[in-house]
């Protein structure tokens, strides 16, 4: 496979391709008959997914450095370029981005009935808007990017949402502007003071990293910026008021990339931007402190409130916080295996919440109602949807053989030497997760059959079987040999724990003996 | 090639206020055309297509000095000749040829037959493109004059419109009370440095110490207040909801772009210019002019249920993010004001056209509720109206953003982070208002059937429309070019370290008297 895609040139082009081809896509969507626009749209998501494929064969596990680097002046006077690249961390949100779009896409098929020109439009728009926030190696190209992709999904949810859609639109956009723009000062004031210090003015992430020392006194608002900007997003209690409204009132694939993806951008930018340019502060006792404690409340309160709703959509929304919560203490631990953790529970949530987003649609497509008292003893008329939804379920609450398990225990064992109490007390998270999904199980699919309505609801068509059945393989698959993704992230995590940690001072990593990065477990594919 | 041109003589000053003379021979000669012609629409169109022909001529005679890159020879004494003057008076210019195409449809329509409408026209911009070239104060206050008598007359054209008048009154009444306030703010500025002449103020608050100087201080407030009623900044922005709200809707653009444009590059030239080393006299007033001006602005905005209020109260708002520029006292942020005015010029033309599209009956009385659906009525012209409202709220991929990063880029530069926090705060606010627009545009339905079926933009007025957008869009994304040319436009806006050093006896002995 490798040498097919060097053959092509692969790595250079790769990145190019995969931001045009949704705009591409896009463009022929809007222009085309409105009939077929949905069909285009699959065709360009599947598309971007292939050809994104191939960087999991064509990229180098073994280099901390970027990767597939694409580099074109765009105002140079500014020091401003359009300068992409992919490291291991950032390999798999652009993997999943590129495997949630065409699900998104198949999963709107019947629920997005009119204006589906535009729809499908925006979602691909919205597309290469994720994804270049994830590859963005200039600060105000990151910038853009993080920006732009607002607008595709703040239409999403206004025009196709829910009844209370204009409220929760307003508050998303609103939420996220805030944050980001105190984050756009912040970019602007590290741009001026390290070019002062250092004679060259750019906004290159890489000039910026290497010269965070420069930030001197303003590290801690600076880095305050930018952590304010990511915690809206992630969300972190208590940041978190604005998910429930854009989740519970998007359409389901809105609700599907919301969690899937643009979450991850919170979570993203503390591994990328808030935690290494400021290594001294965001390591600072009191700050992990606040940032631990805020995480284990997001972990526990997302848990306890995700208990009492009554609405199964409201439930995934809260679960999110929750597990988001645990990505949050694995990035503040900065230990290997919990930045690894992290990174794999970013993938696994976007795949196991991902799914329930997409079966929580199908239940709302059949009964129009979302009320899990509304259903019951439902696994005796549609099996098929029961065993996935309790397949996923599983993977949520993070049963040992599902993906679930892997990221949560590799964040719990990575977090535990660090901060034992806290790490003890998040691992209830988990008990909780036990809880409220087990219970929203037990509600929605056993018992007897009470609601006459429910007696004749079709079970999964075809079309949803398609939609379903990736993210049950990946479920699977992770589940049980998530060594080639551990190890694809691992140089990249090391190097990242190293570099902050050498930049501040007592904070340097024992390695225990026999102490061996779980990605060397695995066997080479 | 520079193009030096000798100020002293006759020659050399008709060859730099070329533009001017061009305008004025053209305003004169279609002063003429309708002393005959003065009857009918036809009359009416006959003399908004010699508008037209007027400000494009001038605007080749700007632009042929700019590409000669035409210097004065020595100091400049009454009319300076450098890239700020040629670009903000393109920024003018543009704006006044926006105003007049969306005039040509909408006077016919409003019944407003007077073609000395745009004989108003031409001679206010001539009046900014005064203030804009002046090197002296007496000549930017007569460009001033020139400029806001023009515009208090346009404000109420419209003699059948109560409001119109209204409009009129109260702006001429509180703009004759600004316009006292920079007279005598001139007055005591040269009672203080003993000229007028901005390079000699320069030269003299150096070399004789003035900085502090009690009198050169309250000359340089009074002078600040008359340029915050002119440009509406808060607490002096109590005429300017009225009077945007009353006038015949290009005429409120056309002030709300390009009049406040003129006031701000005055202000500019004077902050900068003159007064540049003095800067500890006037940042602090003028910090604080900006701060509310940002919130006051932006807030009262949020409380506005029509659309053309709205558009008013947020135009101060701007005035707030432009005063930003001011207070950096940089040439960055005199780069950083070209910019803005530029995308500011295009978003409100733009903008309130669409308002003259869509409110036919009565722009007055058009609440932003009534914008509901015109997506699905007037799909392209809600599409630009959306991109006007993401512009003025300076989202990533408009022009409208790029003038704010370029603005707090200043800002920062002078380590005014405070202000730059409080600019962004602002910026979060106008969200508020902004984003119902297309809220209403996109996701709500029409109130009628037959809502927005008249919603089309006439003739020249879809031109605007159109052209605006796409260079909005157009230089979101590529704005390099531009940026550059708005730096080295303002490069030479603060007088060099030549003339600070050795000039004083010789300027004494020629000006001085």
């Amino acid at each position: 496979m490798n040498g097919f895609l060097t053959s092509i040139g692969y790595s250079s082009w790769v990145l190019d391709a995969i931001m045009i081809i949704p705009l591409v896509g896009a463009l022929i969507v809007m222009a085309g008959p409105s009939g077929l626009a949905k069909k285009i749209a699959l065709w360009a998501a599947l598309v971007e997914f292939v050809v994104s494929l191939g960087l999991w064969w064509s990229f180098d596990p073994g280099t901390p450095l970027m990767q597939f680097e694409v580099y074109h002046q765009w105002i140079p006077a500014w020091g401003i370029a359009y300068h992409l690249g992919i490291d291991g961390i950032s390999l798999f949100m652009v993997l999943l981005t590129t495997f949630t779009m065409p699900l998104a896409v198949l999963g709107s098929w019947n629920y997005i009935k009119d204006r589906q020109a535009p729809f499908y439009a925006l979602l691909l728009v919205l597309t290469t808007g994720m994804l270049g926030v994830f590859v963005a190696l200039d600060m105000f190209v990151f910038y853009v990017f993080w920006e732009i992709m607002l607008i595709p999904m703040y239409f999403i949810i206004g025009v196709w949402g829910g009844t209370k859609r204009l409220y929760a639109a307003l508050k998303f956009f609103v939420y996220t502007f805030l944050g980001s723009l105190l984050m756009l000062v912040a970019i602007l004031v590290m741009y001026y003071v390290v070019g002062r210090e250092t004679g060259e003015y750019s906004f290159s992430y890489g000039h910026l990293l290497e010269n965070t020392q420069y930030v001197g006194e303003w590290a801690f608002w600076l880095f305050g910026a930018f952590f304010l900007a990511f915690a809206i997003k992630v969300p972190m209690f208590p940041f978190h008021t604005w998910l429930p409204d854009a989740h519970v009132e998007a359409p389901t694939p809105g609700s599907v990339i919301l969690a899937g993806i643009l979450l991850k951008m919170g979570t993203y930018g503390f591994l990328r931007f808030a935690v290494p340019f400021f290594p001294q502060v965001a390591l600072d006792p009191t700050i992990v402190t606040v940032v631990v404690i805020l995480a284990v409340v997001g972990i526990i309160y997302g848990a306890l409130v995700a208990m009492v709703q009554p609405d199964f959509k409201k439930l995934v929304a809260y679960s999110s916080v929750s597990h988001l919560g645990f990505v949050v203490l694995g990035i503040w631990a900065l230990t290997l295996q919990s930045i690894q953790g992290a990174i794999v529970i970013m993938i696994n949530h976007g795949i196991s919440t991902g799914a329930l987003f997409f079966l929580a649609g199908m239940m709302y497509e059949r009964r129009h109602t979302r009320e899990i008292a509304d259903f019951g003893g439902i696994a005796r008329v549609v099996p098929a949807f029961a065993a996935i939804l309790t397949l996923v379920a599983l993977s949520s609450i993070g049963l040992p053989g599902t993906n679930g398990f892997i990221g949560e225990f590799l964040v719990l064992i990575g977090s535990f030497r660090e901060y034992p109490v806290a790490t003890a007390i998040a691992t209830t998270g988990v008990i909780f997760a036990a809880m409220y999904l087990l219970v929203a199980l037990q509600r929605i699919l056993f018992g007897k059959v009470d609601k006459p309505e429910n007696e004749k609801m079709p079970d999964l068509s075809v079309r949803e079987l398609f939609v379903l059945g990736p993210l049950v393989a990946c479920i699977v698959w992770i589940g049980l040999y998530p060594a080639p993704i551990l190890r694809r992230v691992e140089v990249s995590a090391q190097a990242l724990v190293t570099q902050i940690r050498d930049q501040v001072p007592g904070e340097t990593q024992v390695e225990l003996p026999g102490q061996r990065p779980l990605g060397e477990l695995g066997v080479d594919e | 090639m520079e193009m030096v041109v000798n100020l002293a003589t006759n020659a050399g000053l008709f060859w730099a206020m070329l533009p001017e003379i061009v305008l004025a021979v053209w305003a004169l000669a279609l002063m003429l055309v309708t002393g005959w012609r003065h009857h009918g629409e036809e009359d009416q169109r006959l003399a908004g297509h010699l508008a037209l022909a007027a400000l494009v001529s001038a605007l080749f005679a700007l632009w042929w000095l700019w590409v000669k890159d035409a210097r004065p020879d020595g100091i400049a004494q009454m009319v300076t000749l450098d890239g700020f003057r040629y670009a903000s008076s393109t920024i003018f210019l543009l704006g006044a040829i926006m105003a007049v195409m969306l005039s040509l449809g909408y006077v016919g329509r409003e019944r407003i037959l007077t073609p000395e409408y745009y004989l108003l026209i031409l001679f206010a911009t001539i009046g900014m493109m005064v203030m804009s070239a002046a090197a002296d104060l007496i000549v930017l206050f007569i460009g001033l004059e020139i400029m806001s008598v023009c515009v208090y007359v346009l404000a109420g054209i419209n003699r059948r419109s109560v409001f119109g008048a209204e409009a009129a009154l109260k702006y001429f009444l509180l703009g004759a009370f600004a316009s006292g306030f920079v007279v005598y703010g001139i007055a005591l500025i040269y009672g203080a440095t003993g000229t007028t002449n901005l390079t000699v103020i320069d030269v003299r608050t150096t070399s004789l110490a003035l900085q502090s100087n009690g009198m050169l201080m309250v000359g340089i407030a009074l002078l600040v207040i008359g340029f915050a009623f002119k440009v509406a900044a808060v607490p002096f922005h109590m005429w300017t909801p009225d009077v945007y709200d009353g006038a015949p809707t290009p005429v409120t653009a056309f002030m709300a772009a390009a009049v406040k444009a003129a006031g701000f590059a005055a202000l500019m030239r004077i902050m900068v210019h003159a007064l540049g080393d003095s800067i500890a006299a006037w940042q602090n007033a003028v910090w604080w002019l900006a701060v509310i001006t940002m919130l006051g602005g932006n807030l009262m905005a949020l409380a506005q249920r029509h659309l053309k209020r709205m558009l008013a109260y947020s135009s101060i708002g701007h005035a707030g993010y432009l005063l930003t520029a001011v207070v950096s006292g940089t040439e960055t942020g005199a780069a950083a004001y070209l910019f803005y005015a530029f995308a500011y010029t295009l978003v409100t033309l733009g903008a309130f056209g669409v308002l003259a599209a869509v409110g036919r009956n009565g722009e007055r009385d058009l609440r932003i509720d009534d914008m509901a659906g015109l997506a699905a009525k007037q799909p392209w012209m809600a599409f630009a109206m959306a991109v006007f409202m993401l512009s003025l709220l300076g989202f990533p991929g408009t022009a409208g953003f790029m003038a704010k990063w370029y603005v707090l880029m200043s800002a920062i530069q002078a380590d005014q982070w405070t202000l730059s926090i409080l600019l962004v705060l602002a910026s979060v606010v106008s969200a508020g208002y902004y984003l119902p627009v297309i809220m209403e545009m996109y996701m709500k339905p029409p109130l009628t059937e037959e809502a927005h079926r008249q919603s089309v933009a006439v003739g020249a007025g879809r031109w605007v429309i159109g052209s605006a957008t796409a260079l909005l869009l157009l230089f979101g994304f590529f704005p390099g070019r531009l940026m550059d040319l708005s730096r080295a436009s303002s490069e030479d806006l603060k007088p060099s370290a030549a003339f600070t050093l050795n000039a004083p006896t010789v300027v004494d002995d020629d000006i001085s008297r």
